[in-house]
Formats: structure tokens, sequence, C-alpha cells
């Protein structure tokens, strides 16, 4: 028996060239520390990647990888999991490479429900082609091409997930590998398309965009972290929470204790609850905490490519071998003597 | 004499012709296509000649009686080498006024029209844009007229099973084939099995239309026809002997991407968008998953390619289709397999171009598209198929060169191509050479740069191989170990030899052959594609005539075959019919300084024979 890997045996011997600081850095290590434990030998772990800065990705990472073009990473990865369906394939994109140039393949590879891990690394910028506003920037961002502000709305990149049958939406933190790895290991034991959307600082384009969900001091009064079956609470004690206003069919923030709310107000995380799922993740930020961990987990379809080799396999069996000369005999044929 | 007698009598002094073009027409929801299935499949069995040409409206369903919503479907048949549809037709069948009208310039002087009399209303007449029912006013003069009232004869036929007027009146189509196939002596059995077969579940239909079959031949034969209408004979082809069936572009084309397949040993993954006239590959291949075949209908143009190109990484064959304006979306995915060196099959059925152009119509305008258009210097190889049945082995050929030399092929076919059937002599599949792929295996002295010195082509390796893990990507890579490399001579090295390798398959693919005539002289017509069949004629022509003309016709359009040069330089003067501006010719001309002339046509038809033999004529007088 080989000594089990470690995370040096993932590392490659190329040098990362990512900008000091930058939070990919920290996804990278992340991930490299997960794969030992994945299950998974090296030689059937395929990463697959588009363009921009979290696109490197794969030539860091000692598996097969392919670094595509800008928006395709998601074609590239259904191909290679049609031709190989035994293969554990990964694809990692970004908030451009994603959700804008490559915004229809992710609605049909999500829609499909093809067996990939989709990460997105979310630093709501154009970091490769120097700071250019995104997809999913906040309205008034100043970059080069916007310098007065951004005026168009941000996607929100779960709600795109959800909206397009993604069966598995998850949020994490680029800098909090405890949190961060569990949803790994989830999106990973998940067949079909799981999706997980990385918070992701950029130094230099985009520096601090989430200290508000990040920063320890705020943490717990800026996020709400999802855990199936536990109450949605939030806050330094714990002691606020999220109601669903029935007459509003709206989520509200509430206190404990306040107007006499009491736990059993509060809604309990249903993974498996798709509308509350799309509620979460529309909450609007700064009235909000930001909803992080597993939005929604179904499990009702099949992953495309074993639906594939299923039907494949009936048809087999119901025509018996299949022989080009008989083939090409098939039809109507006639004979000159 | 009995009645048995006196037909057999009959047929007897039936006229002889040497070949007869037939075209059927009207609405697009007559059924004129089956119509024309069923006469070739007739005309087949009877032991002719053929090959034939549909031609359909761009609209799904136009209004009834419209002339842009006229579907036609021609079929040459003949005693002698039939390689075209025929450059005019014979016998018109016109379902109404507008297929009259749009179908007339096209027949000959005293030619036979069989038209549906029931059709010409004032309202169709109006439609249609005559004035005057052109059947009264003396303008057909011309011609031979068979007025019938097929609607009523028909709804007569069919009334004993008791369908309704709708159902009834859709059996024309049937009536019609009945009467034409009186008219050549054809045997109605093979289409009266085809619909017991195709109407198992609904036995009245079938029988209805059977009627019909039957009494559209009895008409012919009871009726006082016009004199001159009587039954032709078309003495059967001298045709080599074996098993046939007939074929259309596309079907050989899917069935060549199969056993390509099997020959490599590599299962295919088929990804593609719907397009005309392109679609009936993704129709075709995706009924055949008892094969190691799995077809995907991406979401778009740029998937269907990506998704080939991840499969080809996988360690399948990649393969996908579409026609001029899906492969200009695809470009920079094709660019990407060319970088990174992995095969795939990208099959353009072309059409009139550019933009939406004329999706149903058929043009040789992707040439430049194929050989140049892409970003970067990115050269592939682009191959072309000249007829129906040769889409077969052209698809074997592009697994062949995509496999052994790890690069995208581009496979040109077109719309007349890929609808058109011609019968198929059925090869023997036992006796095609297997070019099996080897994947890697070995992790000694493994880069993902490595090449087969011989070919140059870059090693395989995929996933799933333990020790092989490695990365490629868009970003060029190092000579020697296939990492990033931004060093500038890395980079004129790895363009150099990306080229290299194209050239040099043309060290791999057989010498240019001269189709028919001497390999020198005083004129060379070299064409590419589907213009074969006109060709061919028109040199045969021209050749009978005892003029000094031979005919090339190229397969290997990027890397050309090796003599190409040398065999061109031969003649005096070299003649470039194309179904576009003059592409070849320019790539003749700046590869080889040859001063080729350009004959072109782009109507969206495909050429005349005629019209080349005039070209020709032209070009050997004007010496
Ligand atoms: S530009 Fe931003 S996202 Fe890109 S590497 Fe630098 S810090 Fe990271």
């Amino acid at each position: 028996m080989n000594a089990p890997l470690t995370l040096k045996d993932y590392e490659t011997d190329q040098e990362v060239r990512w900008c000091p600081g930058c939070g990919d850095y920290a996804i990278l290590k992340t991930i490299q520390k997960y794969m030992p434990t994945s299950g998974i030998s090296k030689e059937n772990t395929v990463f697959v990647s588009g363009i921009g800065c979290s696109s490197r990705f794969p030539y860091y990472m000692n598996t097969y990888g392919f670094h595509t073009i800008h928006g395709r990473a998601p074609s590239i990865a259904t191909g290679v999991k049609l031709a190989n369906p035994e293969l554990d394939v990964w694809v990692i994109t970004g908030d451009g490479d994603g959700f804008s140039i490559g915004g229809n393949h992710m609605i049909h590879v999500l829609r499909r429900n093809v067996d990939l891990q989709i990460i997105l690394f979310n630093n709501e910028i154009y970091g490769l082609t120097k700071g250019q506003y995104s997809p999913t920037s906040k309205v008034g961002t100043r970059s080069p091409s916007t310098p007065d502000g951004s005026i168009d709305a941000p996607l929100d990149p779960c709600s795109f997930a959800i909206g397009a049958g993604a069966q598995f939406v998850a949020r994490s933190i680029d800098t909090e590998a405890k949190h961060l790895t569990p949803i790994l290991e989830r999106a990973h034991q998940h067949r079909g398309a799981s999706f997980v959307e990385i918070y992701q600082n950029c130094p230099v384009y985009n520096d601090g965009n989430f200290d508000y969900v990040k920063d320890k001091k705020t943490a717990a009064d800026s996020r709400l972290v999802l855990e199936h079956g536990k109450p949605m609470l939030f806050g330094a004690d714990n002691q606020k929470g999220i109601r669903l206003n029935l007459n509003t069919l709206a989520l509200e923030v509430v206190t404990l204790g306040e107007d006499g709310v009491t736990e059993a107000d509060i809604l309990v995380h249903d993974e498996g609850n798709k509308v509350i799922a799309q509620m979460l993740t529309g909450l609007e930020s700064g009235k909000f905490p930001e909803p992080i961990g597993v939005l929604y987990c179904a499990e009702t379809r099949k992953a495309y490519t074993e639906e594939v080799y299923d039907q494949r396999i009936a048809v087999r069996e119901a025509r018996g071998p299949a022989n080009v000369n008989d083939l090409l005999r098939s039809g109507h044929t006639w004979t000159v003597s | 004499m009995s009645v048995v007698e006196d037909m057999r009598s009959q047929a007897e002094e039936a006229k002889v012709l040497d070949g007869v073009v037939v075209r059927f027409a009207g609405d697009s929801g007559d059924g004129m296509q089956l119509t024309g299935n069923n006469f070739t499949e007739a005309t087949a069995l009877y032991g002719n000649d053929l090959a034939t040409f549909p031609d359909f409206p761009a609209e799904i369903r136009a209004p009834a009686g419209a002339t842009f919503g006229v579907s036609a479907f021609q079929i040459y048949f003949g005693a002698d080498d039939v390689t075209t549809p025929g450059d005019a037709t014979d016998v018109l069948v016109a379902m109404n006024p507008a297929a009259l009208t749009t179908n007339l310039k096209d027949l000959v002087d005293g030619g036979l029209i069989i038209v549906d009399t029931d059709a010409f209303t004032d309202k169709n007449l109006v439609r249609a844009g005559y004035t005057a029912n052109p059947l009264d006013d003396g303008s057909l003069d011309n011609y031979r007229v068979l007025p019938i009232d097929i609607t009523k004869q028909v709804l007569e036929a069919v009334k004993p099973y008791g369908l309704s007027h709708k159902f009834g009146v859709r059996c024309k189509n049937m009536w019609t084939l009945g009467l034409t196939m009186w008219l050549f002596d054809r045997s109605r059995d093979a289409a009266i099995a085809g619909l017991k077969k195709k109407f198992a579940k609904a036995p009245d239909i079938a029988d209805a239309n059977i009627a019909a079959i039957n009494a559209g031949h009895a008409y012919g034969e009871t009726a006082e026809l016009p004199t001159g209408i009587e039954v032709y004979k078309v003495p059967r082809a001298n045709v080599e002997p074996g098993l046939y069936r007939n074929t259309t572009g596309s079907e050989a084309l899917s069935y060549g991407l199969v056993a390509g397949g099997q020959l490599a040993e590599l299962p295919i993954v088929f990804a593609s968008y719907p397009i005309t006239p392109a679609s009936a590959l993704l129709h075709t291949l995706s009924g055949l998953k008892q094969f190691d075949v799995v077809t995907f209908q991406a979401e778009d143009e740029i998937a269907a390619a990506c998704a080939a190109i991840g499969a080809s990484f996988a360690g399948s064959l990649g393969v996908t289709s579409s026609s001029g304006p899906g492969i200009a979306l695809k470009a920079e995915a094709i660019s990407l397999a060319c970088a990174t060196e992995l095969p795939l099959v990208v099959v353009n059925t072309q059409r009139g171009g550019p933009s939406t152009g004329l999706p149903t119509k058929t043009e040789q305008s992707d040439l430049n598209q194929s050989i140049y258009g892409r970003h970067g210097d990115t050269p592939m190889p682009v191959i072309a198929s000249s007829t129906p049945t040769d889409c077969f082995d052209v698809a074997i050929e592009a697994v062949r060169l995509a496999t052994q030399f790890s690069t995208p092929v581009l496979l040109l076919s077109d719309g007349y191509l890929a609808n058109a059937s011609e019968p198929w002599k059925v090869p023997d599949f036992d006796e095609y050479e297997h070019f099996p792929v080897k994947h890697e295996t070995n992790p000694e002295g493994f880069s993902p740069a490595n090449r087969n010195p011989e070919t140059l082509a870059r090693v395989w390796a995929k996933p799933g191989t333990p020790g092989l893990e490695h990365r490629i990507g868009g970003i060029e890579r190092d000579f020697v170990t296939g990492d990033i490399s931004y060093e500038p001579a890395n980079h004129h090295k790895m363009t150099m030899i990306r080229k290299q390798k194209i050239d040099g398959i043309a060290k791999f693919i057989p010498d240019q052959k001269v189709d028919q005539g001497n390999d020198t002289g005083k004129l060379a017509v070299v064409g590419w594609g589907s213009t074969y069949g006109a060709i061919h004629q028109a040199v045969k022509r021209a050749r009978a005539e005892g003029k000094d003309v031979s005919h090339i016709h190229i397969r290997y359009m990027w890397p050309m075959p090796a003599n190409l040069e040398a065999l061109l330089k031969g003649f005096e003067k070299v003649l470039i019919p194309e179904m576009n501006t003059g592409q070849l010719v320019n790539v003749i001309r700046a590869k080889f300084l040859i001063d080729a002339k350009a004959l072109n046509k782009i109507s969206g038809q495909p050429f005349k024979i005629r019209e080349i033999e005039a070209e020709i004529k032209a070009q050997l007088e004007g010496n």
C-alpha cells in the first residue's frame, strides 16, 4: 500500500503567480489540503478552467488539468464527463468568466445537472484585464471602465444557480478553510452539478470588498451561517434570527425576546426547500446578514451523464451488438448481378 | 387480343430514352419529397443509375399556394453514368400554380407538364402571380400539358376507406406517384410495402394511400391520354454488380464517422447544435447508440465545439458539426484545439452565405473560412467530399488525420451533398485498414509536449492514466516541458512546429490523381466538393467531342497533395468552377503562381453540366 497522499502531492512545480495577498492562494491551499481526503485518486481528478485570474488554478494542481478559453469551462468539462463519466471533474471559474462571457453555459450545465464541482471565485471585479467592473460588482463600483461608478445591477450567482435548476448551491469565504472544507466535501459528494460560490478578495482591484462579512469584529452580525435543521440565528449571542412574515411572504430580521419573539418563530434551515433558498439569496446586503453555507441541496434528479449512459445501455440491450457492415446494409438494398 | 397482351405490346413499343429528368413540385405540405423518395427507390430497384436533388423552401410551412413555399424533388435516371440530378427537366409534376411558375424555366421545350387542375383556382393563380390561367391562355404551348383533376380522382379512389376530405386530399402525392410510375414502367411494390410498414398502426390510411397509387397507375393505363404521352423505357444502366443502397451525403457522412471511430478504435463524442442543413448528422448519429458514439445537443455552437474538445482531452474523439455561421462561432474553440494539439473533427455542411444567407441552398463559400478563418497562425487540415457516397470515405479520412496528427480537421460538405442521394455500392467494412490509437501510458520520460518524430503528433495521454497527470491550456507551452512559456524564441519554435506538422501531412496522403483525361494537356478543369458530378459530365462530353481536357478533383484542400503543383503546371490552362467568387482559384494562385481561371456560380443552385461545358469550349477556343 502506498503512503497516503498529502497536500504536497497536489502541488505542481509551477510558481504560483497570483498577486501577493490574493484570496486565490487560500482557496488553492484549502483545495490541495482537501484533495487527499476526497477518496479519488490523482489520476482520476481533472480541473478545468476558463480565463481569468482564478482560471490559472489547474496549473497549480498536480492532477489532470485543462486551462481553456473564456467562459467555456463548463462546456469543456461536460465533454470530459461525456467521454469518461468515471472522472472526477472540477470547474474553476470567476465572476466574469462564469457569469458574463460564459453565462449561457453556466445555465445549461446546471440545468442539465452534469456531475461536476463548479467553484466560482467571486471577487466582483475583472482582475486579469486590470480592474474593470464585473457582472457581480455592486452598483456604483468605480473602475477603469466605470470611472463615475457602475450603473447596472449585479446578479447574484447563487440565485442564478437555483434559478437555472442547480441541485446543490452553497456559498463560502476564501480564507475560512474551516467553513469552506466541509462545503467542498459536500459538493464533492453530491451527484450532479454542485455550485459553490466563494467570496474572494482581490487586494489589487477590489480590496476589502467582503470585509463586511469577513471582519471578525462584525462577522457575527453580518453573516448568517446556515446549517441544515438548525434555526437561522445570528448575532453575537445568537439573539437575532430570520422569520418568515406570513403576511408579506418575505423574510425579516427579528430579535429574540422582542415583541414576544421566541425561537419557535425562527425559520429552521431546510436545505431541500428551494423557495426559502431563493429568498435567502435575494436578501438585501446591509439590511440582512449574508447567508453562507449550503443554501440548497436536493437529489431529485440523476446526474446527466449517468442518464446518458443508462439510456445507451438500454438501447444496446434492445438492439444487440453493433456492426458497421450491418449498418451499411440497413434499410432498403438491392442486388445488381 | 386480350387486355394483357395488348398492354404488353404497348410496352414493347414504348419509347426508349437514355435518361430522363423528372421533377416533382408542390406546396411544402404536398409530400413531394416523399413522392420523390418513393420514385427513387423504385428507379433504383429497376436498375437505372440515378442522382436526386431535393430543393426545400426555407419556410417550414409557408401559406398554401405561395411561391416561396414550393418544395421540389428532382431525379435524373438513365442507362449510363449519372452523376448530377440533371440540367433541365423533361417531366414536371406541378401540384399548383406556384409550383408551375417557379419550376417552368428549367423545363425543356416539348417537356411534359402534369398538373392538378383542381389547384388552379383564382386564388392560387393570383398567389402565384398569374393574371390568366396558364392552362388556358396558350402560354404553355411550347410544352405538352397533361391537365388532370387529381384531387377529384384521389377522392374517388379513397372513398371506400372513409377518410375525411382533408386526409383524402393528402393522398394526392401517392396518386401522382402511381401515374409517374406508370409513365416510366416502375414497379409499385416497394412503395406499397413501405406504406404498409409506415402506417402499420393505421391500416386504413395505408390502404387509402395504396389505393391512390394504384388509381394513379390505372389512370395512366386506361385514360385516353393525348398522343405522345405513353410508357417510356429507360434501359437499365450497366452498373457494377453488387449490393446497393441509396444514400444521402449526410447519411454516408454519419456512417463514416462511426466507421472511422471503429478504425481508430476510439469512442466518439459528437456534439452539435441544430442548424440547417447540418442537423441531419446529429439526427442520424443520435439514433446509433448501439455504437460507441455519444451525441450531445449543446446549448450553442461554442458549447458544442468545446464539449467535443473536452471529450478529446478525455481520450475519445470529439466531433462537432455545423454550417458556416456556426463554424464562425466555433472558431475560437477550434484554435484552442490547434494550440493544445488535440484531435477534433469539425464538419461544415456549407450553405449560401454570408450571415443567414440562403440556409437551404448550397454553396462552397466557406473554403477561405476553413483554411484561414482562425486567429493566430493556426493551420489545420481541410478535406472536402465530392459526392454523397464519397462522404463516407472522407469522414473516415478526417478521423484518421485528426487522430494520427493530433489536430483538428475540417471536413467540408455542403447543402447539396447533404440532401442529394445516389445509389451506393455498399463497401465491405472488413476491408478497411485500421489505424488504432494508442494513448500514452508510460510515465518514463513523459512530457505532454512529447511528439511522434515522424508525424510530429503530440502525445495523447488521457485522464485516468496513473503517473501522467499533466496540464494543458491555451497559453503558449514550452517545447520540451509543456509548461507555460512566454519565451520569445519558444513561441517562434512552437508556431513553426505546429505548421510543419500540418504541412507534413502532405507526405501521408495520396498523390493527386487525374479523374478523367491525360496528365498533361491543354486544359485541366479543377474542382473540389460537390461540383464533381457536373464537371465529370462536362469533361466527358467535351472529351467525346475530341477536346483535350482533363478533370482533376481535389479532396485534400489543406495541405494539398505533394504532386499537385507539378501536375497543374503540366496543363496550358487551368479552369476552376466553384460555387463561390473564386476561393480555390486564389489558393492555387497564391501557392503555385498558376494563373487559374475562375468560373463562378453563386445562385444557391448546383452547376449545370452545360454551363461548365460552355466554359470549357470558351477556354479552349480562347487559345
Ligand atoms: S488581480 Fe486580484 S484576483 Fe487577480 S491575482 Fe491579483 S489579487 Fe488575485
